[in-house]
């Protein structure tokens, strides 16, 4: 995990720093990602019964993607509305929305909501 | 835990140890808040008294195709065909849930064209697979009928009262299954002025009992529910969803969950997940599987007789 946050803050300095005025870092990290795989800032894996990582921290205007890994449906769905509802997620199903406003958005799968997930928006620059 | 949890309760690993016998078609009747096996099945039946029998069918998940189960909707078949070779035919049946494995109208027709063949009245309670539309609207159009809210109702049969409970709408990001206010408030409403001494039988998708939090095994506001029935005699809770025989006696009540018949779970904290478990084909039918469940008159008794696909 802290080989992950380091990984991401170091990719996000990059990007930041690589970045002119409208590329945003979502669209820089894909290209990084391949360079390094467990970093996978905006994506969130459905397996287990977990959602992982647990907490994802992105920045503002990041997609995030979340893919169901399990042979049972799960669904995404925001504590307080603050994110449309994920329709139910089939094997392999994904679902992505991209988060404009920076803040803490608590989710949980809507089919078994002992499964809980957090993704912090953090603002650009 | 309570004393008279400990006095009346059986701990999990002893159902734990049970339920390799209940596996096998062990009889369990329960007097005095002792479970008592009274032999195979086929003794038991051969000596039971005439009284109510229904049947719980739980979890056909029809639909699901994956390793653990390839084909659910004709392991339900199965099921079914083995209701229609019982050589009593019980008085109804009920389903407590997750008729479906992803709320399609497909998966509803198909699961309503096996269930029909065992011309038996089906009383229904959703499982949260069965709210998995968008709209979630299809299981209240077609199973809701004369239900309130999400789908839940009462009705009396051979001097016995069932309520159908919901307990997988509107579920709250970190819980477990959930009645809510508007449920427990007509919950209250529909036991009061019953006499203490009717028999009350209680079902719904998710255990009203907490199994196993870690995996959502329980419902949050089931201890409200129950306090309901403190001064009745004799309470049966017939859950599903979790795939396998559990049961537990705390006083007057008798918890019991049945097994699938599309596939199995593994037990509490035996898996990483709650998720399918894939056994050998041939260990397969024997995990899966139906419950009868017999009240003789007059006495405060009740018999559940689970029975593999195959033994």
């Amino acid at each position: 995990m802290t080989m992950t946050e380091t990984m991401r803050n170091a990719l996000i300095a990059a990007a930041l720093g690589a970045a002119t005025a409208g590329v945003t870092v979502a669209a820089v990290l894909p290209s990084l990602a391949q360079t390094a795989p467990q970093a996978s800032a905006g994506a969130v894996a459905i397996d287990n019964f977990t959602f992982t990582p647990q907490t994802l921290t992105v920045k503002a205007g990041t997609t995030v993607t979340w893919t169901n890994r399990d042979d049972i449906p799960h669904g995404v769905a925001s504590d307080n509305n603050a994110f449309p509802k994920s329709k139910a997620l089939d094997t392999d199903d994904s679902y992505s929305f991209t988060f404009a406003t920076p803040g803490t958005y608590k989710y949980f799968c809507y089919v078994h909501p002992h499964m809980t997930g957090t993704i912090v928006v953090e603002p650009n620059g | 835990m309570s004393k008279s949890d400990r006095d009346d309760g059986v701990d999990r690993r002893k159902v734990l140890e049970c339920m390799t016998w209940v596996g096998t078609g062990v009889l369990w009747t329960v007097a005095g808040g002792v479970p008592h096996s009274l032999g195979i099945m086929g003794e038991a039946k051969a000596a039971e008294a005439k009284g109510l029998t229904f049947l719980q069918i739980s979890d056909s998940h029809v639909g699901f195709d994956k390793p653990a189960n390839p084909n659910a909707l004709g392991t339900l078949e199965e099921a079914i065909a083995k209701v229609n070779a019982q050589p009593q035919k019980p008085a109804f049946m009920i389903h407590t849930g997750d008729i479906s494995h992803l709320s399609l109208e497909a998966q509803f027709d198909d699961a309503d064209r096996i269930i029909s063949q065992s011309r038996l009245d089906a009383h229904y309670v959703p499982g949260e697979h069965d709210f998995l539309d968008p709209d979630r609207k299809l299981y209240v159009q077609r199973y809701g009928r004369g239900t309130r809210g999400a789908g839940w109702y009462s009705f009396d049969a051979g001097g016995v009262h069932f309520v159908a409970l919901v307990n997988v709408f509107d579920l709250k990001g970190g819980g477990m299954g959930d009645l809510g206010a508007e449920q427990l408030e007509w919950l209250e409403d529909d036991l009061k002025g019953r006499s203490a001494s009717t028999p009350i039988v209680l079902f719904a998708h998710i255990p009203l009992w907490t199994i196993y939090p870690e995996w959502g095994w329980g419902t949050d506001d089931a201890a409200q529910a129950l306090s309901y029935l403190k001064r009745f005699g004799s309470v049966t809770v017939l859950n599903g969803h979790i795939h396998q025989i559990m049961q537990k006696v705390e006083g007057n009540v008798t918890f019991h969950t049945a097994r699938s018949t599309a596939f199995p779970q593994p037990a509490p904290g035996q898996a990483p997940s709650p998720g399918p478990m894939k056994v050998p084909d041939d260990q397969l039918r024997k995990m899966l599987g139906i419950a009868d469940i017999t009240f003789k008159q007059n006495e405060q008794r009740l018999a559940i007789i689970d029975s593999p696909l195959k033994s």
